[in-house]
C-alpha cells in the first residue's frame, strides 16, 4: 500500500476531487496548509507598515491506495491539478506498512 | 422661513441614521462574501459614501433638487457647490433648512451606489468601482430623484407616490443592478463552484444596522417630526416583521430550513417593499406590504439561476423586485387616491425608472470597462480581492504566515 | 522508527490522547483537517443555493513510535477512536528514516 501525498493549488481541490471519484478512489483527507517553493508570496500594508508573506495558501491531499493504483493516481492528481502557473505543487508517494480501518477492525489491503 | 427645531433635529438625526446604513450595508454584504474578499467589499462601501457624497455636493444635489431647467427631467446647476445653502429647496414648503434636507437626501445618493457593490462582488476592481459610482450618481440616480422627489420633476406632477425611495432607491438599484451583472459577466465557477457567505454573523449585524437606519429613510422621508412621521416608523417596523416572517414561512416550505440569511433578507425585503408606501398607507396594509414583500423577495432570488445572470448578492432579487411590488401596491392600498389612476401612474414610474436605470447604467458600466477597467483579471479573481488589490488579509488567527517587515 | 498517523473524529481525540498517555507515549502532533471515505457530508442552504459539502471535520494525530511500540500503538488508537458508527477513520503507519529533537540535536531512538 502507498500513502499519496499531493500539495496542490486551492481553488484546484473541486477538479482533483471528482477526477478521484472518477479513477475509483472514494476517501480521502484534505488539509489547509502553507506553502511555497519558487513562488513568490505576497506583500501586506498596515498604516505604512509592509509585510512580506513569503507563505501561499495551499490545500494537502493525503489518501491511501493499493501499489498497483499508486502510480495512476498520482498521474490523476497531477492532470486535474495543473494549471501550467508557478506553485501548482508537487505530489509524492511513501510506502505503508500497517493500515487499519477504525470501525471494523480490518488490516491491510481490506481496509483501502 | 421658519424652522421648527424639532423637526430639523429629526431630519439630521434621520440623515445620519441613513449614512449608518452603508456601513451596515458593508458589513451585510461583507459576511456574504468569501473570506479573501470581504475587504474589498467593505472598502468600496467606504469609498462610495466618500465619493458620492462629494460628487452630490459638487454637482448632482442641484441635479436632483435644483430649479428645474425644463420639462420636469433635470435640475439646472444654480445649486451646484451648494451655491445659495440659504435658499429655498424648488417647491418644498419645509419647516428644516435647506441643508437638512440637502444633508438628508445625499445619504440616499450615497447608499442607492453602494448597493451595486453587491452585485459585483467578487470582481470589481475597487477604482473602477469609484468612477463608475460617480458618474452614476450623476447621469442614473439625480435624474430619477429628479422626477420623483422634486416637486418640480415630472413623474411628481404626474402623482406618482413614492415616499423615501421605492423608485429613486430600490427599483433604480435593482435595475442598475441588472445592467452592471450583465457588463461584469459571471464570476469564474458560479453557479457550480460553493461560495458561501464566509461569516453570516457579520450579516446579521449587518442587517440589524439597515433595519436601524431604515427609520430614518423612511420616517425621516416625512421631513418632519410628527403624526405622518410616526405613521411611516410604525409601518416600517411592520412591514420588516412581516417580511421576515413571510421569507421564513415559504423558505422553510421550499428548502426544508429556515435560516438565519432568509432572516435577515426577510427583514430587508420587507422594509424595501414598504419604502415607497410608509407614509401613504396605514398599519394593517403595511404588514401586507411586507409579508408580500418577503415572499416575493424568497422567490425573487431563485430567478437569477434560471436566467444565469451573477448578480451575486440579489441587487436584482431583493431591491429591484420588492421595490416594484411596494410601488404598485401604493397603487392599491394608499389611504388617498387609491384606485385605476394612482396604480397607472404607479406602473408608469416602475417602467420608466427600470428603463432609465438599466439604459444608463449598461452605457456607464461599459464605458468604465473600456477604458479604466471595472472587472478584474482572471489571476486577481482566484487570488482574492484583498490581498491581490489592497494588500490586507482580514483575518489572523494566529495563522502560519512567516513573514517580516519590509522585503 | 515509525511513523503511525491516525485520521479519527474530532470528539474521539480526548479518548485517543488518554489511551497514549496510559501506553507510554508522551508527544504527538494534532492537524484539524477535512475528511470523507463512504461517509455522506451534509447539505448547507443560502438563499436558496444549495450546496453539498462532502468534507467532514477530521483530526489527524502523528507521532513517531519505535519499532518495537508500533503494533501496541495502532491497536491502542484504533480501539480508543472508535464509536461502530460509519466515519470512525483509519491508522497507518510509514517508515521514519531520520529523527531529530530540535532543542538538544539527539537523533535516532535518543530523540523518540
Amino acid at each position: 500500500m502507498r500513502l499519496v501525498t499531493a500539495v496542490i493549488k486551492p481553488f484546484k481541490l473541486d477538479d482533483v476531487k471528482s477526477a478521484l471519484e472518477t479513477f475509483g478512489v472514494h476517501g480521502l483527507t484534505v488539509s489547509e496548509v502553507n506553502g511555497y517553493g519558487r513562488q513568490k508570496g505576497h506583500t501586506e500594508v498596515y498604516r505604512g507598515a509592509e509585510y512580506t508573506v513569503d507563505f501561499v495558501p495551499k490545500v494537502r491531499l493525503d489518501v491511501v491506495v493499493s501499489d498497483d493504483d499508486a502510480a495512476d493516481v498520482v498521474d490523476v492528481i497531477v492532470k486535474s491539478a495543473a494549471t501550467g502557473q508557478i506553485g501548482d505543487g508537487k505530489v509524492w508517494t511513501t510506502p505503508v506498512d500497517e493500515l487499519v480501518r477504525v470501525r471494523t477492525g480490518e488490516r491491510g489491503p481490506d481496509a483501502l | 422661513m421658519h424652522f421648527d427645531s424639532g423637526d430639523t433635529a429629526w431630519v439630521l438625526g434621520s440623515a445620519a441614521l441613513v449614512l449608518f446604513m452603508t456601513p451596515g450595508l458593508a458589513l451585510f454584504y461583507g459576511g456574504m462574501v468569501r473570506s479573501k474578499n470581504v475587504l474589498a467589499m467593505m472598502v468600496q462601501n467606504l469609498g462610495t459614501i466618500a465619493v458620492v457624497s462629494v460628487v452630490w455636493a459638487l454637482v448632482s444635489y442641484s441635479l436632483a433638487f435644483g430649479p428645474d431647467a425644463g420639462g420636469g427631467f433635470i435640475g439646472s446647476l444654480r445649486l451646484a457647490g451648494l451655491a445659495h445653502p440659504n435658499a429655498p429647496v424648488p417647491g418644498l414648503h419645509l419647516t428644516v433648512p435647506p441643508l437638512a434636507f440637502c444633508a438628508f437626501q445625499m445619504m440616499f445618493a450615497v447608499i442607492t451606489a453602494a448597493l451595486l457593490t453587491g452585485t459585483g462582488a467578487d470582481r470589481m476592481r475597487f477604482h473602477g468601482f469609484l468612477l463608475f459610482a460617480a458618474i452614476w450618481s450623476i447621469v442614473v440616480y439625480a435624474p430619477i430623484a429628479h422626477w420623483v422627489f422634486s416637486p418640480e420633476g415630472w413623474l411628481y406632477k404626474r402623482g406618482v407616490l413614492d415616499f423615501a425611495g421605492g423608485n429613486v432607491v430600490e427599483i433604480d438599484s435593482g435595475a442598475s443592478a441588472l445592467a452592471l451583472a450583465f457588463v461584469l459577466g459571471r464570476r469564474r465557477g458560479w453557479p457550480r463552484d460553493v461560495m458561501a457567505p464566509h461569516s453570516l454573523p457579520l450579516t446579521v449585524v449587518g442587517a440589524g444596522i439597515l433595519w436601524f437606519g431604515w427609520f430614518g429613510f423612511n420616517a425621516g422621508s416625512a421631513l418632519a417630526a410628527g403624526t405622518l412621521s410616526s405613521q411611516a416608523f410604525v409601518s416600517t417596523q411592520l412591514a420588516a416583521c412581516t417580511g421576515l416572517l413571510g421569507w421564513l414561512v415559504v423558505e422553510k416550505w421550499r428548502t426544508g430550513h429556515a435560516t438565519t440569511l432568509g432572516a435577515a433578507s426577510g427583514a430587508v425585503a420587507g422594509l424595501v417593499a414598504i419604502t415607497p408606501a410608509c407614509g401613504f398607507v396605514n398599519s394593517m396594509a403595511a404588514m401586507l406590504i411586507g409579508l408580500l414583500g418577503g415572499i416575493t423577495g424568497v422567490l425573487a432570488v431563485s430567478v437569477k439561476f434560471r436566467f444565469r445572470y451573477d448578480d451575486s448578492l440579489d441587487v436584482v432579487g431583493v431591491h429591484g423586485a420588492c421595490g416594484v411590488v411596494g410601488t404598485l401596491l401604493v397603487g392599491v392600498l394608499a389611504q388617498q387616491g387609491a384606485g385605476g389612476h394612482l396604480f397607472a401612474q404607479q406602473a408608469l414610474a416602475v417602467v420608466v425608472t427600470m428603463a432609465w436605470a438599466f439604459g444608463l447604467t449598461y452605457v456607464v458600466a461599459q464605458l468604465v470597462e473600456r477604458t479604466v477597467g471595472l472587472r478584474v483579471s482572471p489571476e486577481i479573481e482566484i487570488e482574492g480581492l484583498d490581498t491581490a488589490i489592497h494588500a490586507e488579509s482580514a483575518y489572523d488567527f494566529g495563522n502560519v504566515r512567516a513573514g517580516r517587515i519590509g522585503g | 522508527m515509525r511513523l503511525v498517523t491516525a485520521v479519527v473524529k474530532p470528539f474521539k481525540l480526548d479518548d485517543v490522547k488518554q489511551a497514549l498517555h496510559e501506553l507510554g507515549i508522551a508527544g504527538m502532533t494534532v492537524s484539524e483537517v477535512q475528511g470523507h471515505g463512504r461517509q455522506r457530508g451534509h447539505t448547507e442552504v443560502y438563499r436558496g443555493a444549495e450546496y453539498v459539502v462532502d468534507f467532514l471535520p477530521k483530526v489527524r494525530l502523528e507521532v513517531v513510535v519505535d519499532d518495537d511500540m508500533a503494533e501496541r500503538v495502532v491497536d491502542t488508537i484504533v480501539e480508543a477512536a472508535r464509536t461502530g458508527q460509519i466515519g470512525d477513520g483509519k491508522v497507518w503507519t510509514t517508515g521514519v528514516a531520520d529523527l531529530v529533537r530540535i532543542r538538544t540535536g539527539e537523533r535516532g531512538p535518543d530523540a523518540l
